[in-house]
């Protein structure tokens, strides 16, 4: 108590210092700091002593209770209450972090197959954690209750094959079906065919940022050719192919509603991932493996905002697989927008065929007749 | 510094080692020793050591984690370059997170608790003089060393450590230029994990062939306890695996270092278009999890092996089920080699196989269903003697069903699409491997430390290191299951780019107190430690009164471990608080002939000769009880 005191005082102090003489490094800064650690280092000894202290004041009562032909301290008494009230202050603590801290976790799920995963979601949660409660509550509880005592010697019971086969066959048959149940949902998930009327999205992963490509007015994305990327084709496609010519750039993650979304994942330099938790959607972008998520949004951004109570809601695109120091920081909007307005927004939406590629383009097809050829010597020439 | 501490231990000893007479020299003795025992204490001094140094890099983490916006000069003092102005760099983070991993996991959870277990009790409970071969054993030891000081000395090149992440997945950790991590830094990691695997297949080859061929007259495969049945199965894991992990890292340096493409295909990096192509990222994932499953296994195995022991010794209480225990570690060890996918489901590889993963995943969740049923079964009614070791290995069954449990959701593909690399499963291992193995590794510390250095721990420093070390695990970890649950991704650097990750700063500054109290707990244990080893309680030859071999052995360490014949084993190693016996305890070397009131016909299943014995004094105890 006295400790924890204590360590709240000194982080207050610390703060205060900081606050004090900012994060620029001076003299009086470097003095504050060496205060600080002393401060710290101080606390430590005499948490040390008097831990040292507490520890004669046991042993002398212990031993004054012997001298006195008492037992002296029981620490299985002790060990065993201590056990029980950490039961009860640890359900406490889970009821209370389940209630308070599961509350902040992610709002409904805003895409159809999300529901699925939602729903086996609750159904485990449910499942495991009545195993939790009941398997803590009885490793705890016998604690207490078979405490060590003198008097008593243990009940002699190596196995009994009934009850043995009871705790094998029953976990084994709930799991099935958690693993039917899974497998199922997981292949419906992951089917993710192209069909007709799919709005395919290329989304490209690289340090430190997403780059998009949504199809033009023919509704088909171009090829794409890692080995003709340079400066202003970014994304390397290769314009031999008819369709990429009205390929569109675009800066956030515009979709509409209720319509089934194709994601077509790439990675240019190392492997990033694709996570979009609000739409329980996760897949990693590998360079040289393209890979694929197909899903369908089902509430708009602006709804959210409505549901989640927060004028400020924006759906976000993370990378969550390590890919150097600004992993931490890949974030692209999303929107859902109705399909009106993803109309209107399209419409506006530049394409990647810029007039100065267009130029550029021009004339290495006519020097030469492989386009790939020109580009690779280009960029030797850079080097 | 961990050869300081192996060395200043040996100095204490080889002064009481002249009083007593030693003939052998300083070096052979403590350092050069090919004595088993000296080599698991130099093991555990070793991974106690890369403990403390993984400890106070996740400490260094937590503190940006709660601190983001704020300088502390006293970090830039200590780091220089990498933490310029007083805060951690981006990338030194990384290599905080991957460093810390790879101590914990290979370091501390394979090498430190492995390695001191299997080389001390191997020999002592099957009745062995010494490993099958003392000399490779040693070897053992010393390539594990040198891999620690590899790894660690990768903290002194220009651009910092390995900061791929533990699983250092290419292309990052295999472009020099993807980061600043993947350049000396990565190559000295791989040195190290070279020397580290040759380190655990040398151990690995030693413990198999030494329980196999080296048990005592009487010690069956069915006597044997149920610390050499785990530590006999992750050795079996550890020699199949791991050799796998060599090959995986092989193909990488040739990827970093001759210009091949094992891994590697369509890459851009930094606008240039680079050369390779044909690779494949996923196939080093294949090889790395291929090892890197078994692997949770070897850290947990031991740590359970130890607990059951420890469990049955202090409720004065056979282990419930000991034959459904063998074969749930079975069942785990088979099963542990056909889960690697479950670490791939969203990686790109085919969904038909990540279904077949997620079958075989939840399978494995039943043995260690059964396992932990028989733990409890084994405290019932049992007379529970709280003493530190006992402590740890219920904290140990606590953890690994808090950690196990979320196991479930995360082995399920369609759950793990949105709690892939999230705080979920932060949360998830760290409890179920993390903190479970390393309670299983303090409960054997406390319990076996009269066996290693003849005195005592004090119990009542236990108590405290315990509850503090317990309590704090569970706070650090059960919050960062809801931020996973919160879409919150492992390893950022900062939550304050993400508006929708702010409300959990605060949790962040909690979670990092929680750490802190759990670290200067562990100052506790490394206090009591040390005290013991040269001021503890003497020892006594049995101090739990347990019933195995080890405590057979003389208090003083012999080299051959007994004076005169190894005993012969007559009984299965949990013959607690048997009724009829007037101790609650009898040792494995007392014969059945010795125990006539407490034997039962279950004894002599396999023993016509001993079964008509009984009887027959059966029938004459009946009629005196009768002519009484």
């Amino acid at each position: 108590m006295l400790l924890s005191m204590f360590l709240l005082l000194g982080t207050n102090m610390l703060m205060a210092q900081d606050a004090a003489t900012g994060t620029v490094a001076t003299d009086s800064d470097k003095s504050a700091m060496w205060l600080g650690v002393g401060y710290y280092a101080l606390l430590l000894l005499v948490a040390a002593v008097s831990l040292v202290i507490l520890g004669k004041i046991l042993r002398v009562y212990d031993l004054s209770q012997k001298i006195q032909g008492k037992k002296g301290i029981n620490w299985n008494n002790i060990m065993g209450f201590v056990c029980i009230i950490f039961l009860i202050a640890g359900i406490y603590g889970a009821t209370w972090s389940l209630t308070v801290q599961g509350s902040m976790s992610l709002p409904e799920s805003a895409s159809a197959h999300g529901v699925d995963t939602d729903n086996m979601f609750t159904v485990t949660s449910i499942l495991t954690l009545i195993v939790f409660f009941l398997t803590q509550s009885l490793l705890f509880g016998f604690a207490f209750f078979y405490r060590g005592s003198d008097k008593r010697k243990a009940h002699y019971l190596p196995h009994n094959n009934t009850i043995e086969k009871i705790w094998t066959i029953i976990p084994a048959a709930v799991l099935t079906v958690l693993v039917v149940f899974g497998f199922f949902t997981w292949q419906k998930i992951e089917n993710s065919t192209e069909v007709k009327g799919d709005i395919n999205i290329d989304v490209t992963g690289h340090q430190f940022a997403w780059e998009l490509r949504y199809p033009g007015k023919d509704g088909k994305l171009g090829a794409l050719d890692y080995k003709l990327t340079t400066g202003d084709n970014k994304l390397g496609i290769d314009f031999k192919d008819p369709r990429s010519l009205d390929d569109l750039q675009a800066d956030t993650l515009v979709i509409p509603v209720n319509k089934s979304i194709r994601l077509n994942i790439h990675a240019q330099d190392v492997i990033h991932s694709v996570y979009m938790p609000h739409f329980r959607l996760q897949q990693n972008a590998v360079p040289g493996l393209p890979t694929f998520f197909k899903f369908i949004p089902t509430i708009t951004t602006a709804e959210m905002r409505v549901r989640t109570d927060n004028p400020k809601f924006e759906y976000l695109l993370y990378c969550n697989k390590i890919c150097g120091g600004s992993h931490y920081n890949m974030q692209k909007v999303v929107r859902v927008v109705t399909a009106e307005e993803y109309q209107d927004w399209i419409a506006k939406q530049k394409p990647y065929l810029t007039d100065k590629l267009r130029t550029e383009l021009k004339l290495a097809a006519d020097k030469s007749t492989s386009a790939p050829q020109a580009a690779t010597n280009r960029l030797a020439l850079n080097n | 510094m961990s050869t300081l501490a192996v060395h200043d231990h040996g100095i204490v000893h080889h002064e009481e080692g002249h009083e007593h007479h030693h003939k052998q020299t300083f070096l052979n003795t403590y350092v050069f020793s090919q004595d088993h025992k000296m080599i698991a204490k130099q093991f555990l001094i070793t991974g106690i050591t890369m403990a403390f140094i993984g400890m106070c890099l996740s400490l260094l983490f937590r503190i940006q984690l709660a601190y983001p916006d704020k300088a502390f000069p006293l970090l830039e003092t200590l780091l220089g370059r990498f933490a310029p102005g007083g805060r951690l760099s981006p990338d030194f983070y990384m290599s905080l997170v991957t460093i810390h991993g790879t101590i914990m996991v290979f370091f501390v959870l394979t090498a430190g608790l492995s390695g001191t277990f299997a080389n001390l009790l191997i020999p002592l409970q099957i009745g062995a003089r010494d490993m099958a071969s003392p000399f490779v054993n040693m070897l053992s030891y010393w390539f594990f060393l040198m891999a620690s000081l590899v790894m660690v000395s990768s903290f002194l090149v220009q651009k910092g450590p390995a900061s791929g992440g533990w699983t250092i997945y290419p292309p990052l950790s295999a472009l020099p230029k993807a980061m600043p991590g993947s350049g000396e830094g990565m190559t000295l990691w791989l040195i190290s994990m070279v020397l580290f695997i040759a380190s655990s297949l040398m151990g690995g080859i030693n413990y198999i062939s030494t329980i196999l061929n080296m048990r005592t007259k009487g010690m069956d495969l069915w006597k044997m306890p149920l610390t050499i049945w785990a530590l006999f199965l992750t050795a079996v894991l550890g020699v199949l695996a791991f050799p796998v992990l060599v090959a995986g890292v092989v193909l990488l340096i040739f990827d970093r270092s001759f210009g091949t493409s094992f891994y590697l295909s369509d890459i851009v990096l930094n606008g240039q278009v680079q050369p390779f192509e044909g690779g494949s990222p996923i196939l080093f994932q294949h090889l790395f999890w291929f090892l890197g499953h078994p692997e949770v296994y070897i850290i947990i195995m031991p740590a359970m092996g130890l607990s059951s022991e420890i469990l049955a010794v202090n409720s004065r209480k056979p282990i419930f089920g000991y034959h459904a225990m063998v074969y749930s570690l079975i069942g785990i060890s088979v099963l542990s080699f056909i889960v690697w996918g479950h670490h791939m489901f969203v990686t790109g590889m085919n969904p038909f196989l990540g279904g077949v993963f997620m079958i075989t995943t939840l399978i494995i969740a039943v043995p260690s269903a059964v396992k932990t049923f028989n733990w409890l079964a084994t405290l019932w009614r049992g007379n529970i003697r709280f003493t530190p070791g006992m402590l740890f290995a219920i904290g140990m069954v606590s953890f690994f069903i808090s950690g196990g449990l979320t196991g479930i959701f995360l082995g399920n593909a369609a759950l793990d699409i949105n709690l892939h690399d999230t705080y979920f499963v932060v949360a998830h291992f760290h409890l179920v491997m993390g903190s479970a193995a390393i309670f299983g590794m303090l409960a054997g510390v406390y319990h076996w430390f009269p066996k290693m250095f003849r005195r005592m721990m004090d119990e009542r420093l236990g108590y405290l290191h315990f509850w503090i070390t317990f309590i704090g695990a569970y706070l650090v970890f059960f919050p960062m299951h809801f931020m996973g649950l919160d879409g919150v991704p492992r390893r950022y650097y900062a939550f304050t780019e993400f508006e929708s990750m702010k409300h959990w700063l605060t949790v962040n500054v909690f979670i990092t107190w929680a750490a802190i109290m759990s670290g200067v707990a562990q100052v506790v244990f490394i206090a009591n430690f040390i005290y013991s080893i040269f001021f503890g309680k003497k020892a006594t030859q049995n101090p739990w009164n347990a019933n195995t071999l080890e405590w057979t052995t003389p208090v003083e360490h012999l080299h051959g471990n007994w004076p005169g014949e190894i005993p012969t084993v007559y009984r299965w190693p949990y013959d607690y608080s048997k009724p009829g016996h007037e101790e609650d305890f009898i040792p494995q070397t007392v014969p059945y002939s010795q125990t006539m009131s407490s034997n039962s016909v279950h004894d002599f299943e396999d023993n016509p000769a001993g079964l008509e014995e009984y009887t027959k004094w059966a029938v004459a105890n009946k009629v005196n009880e009768q002519v009484k």
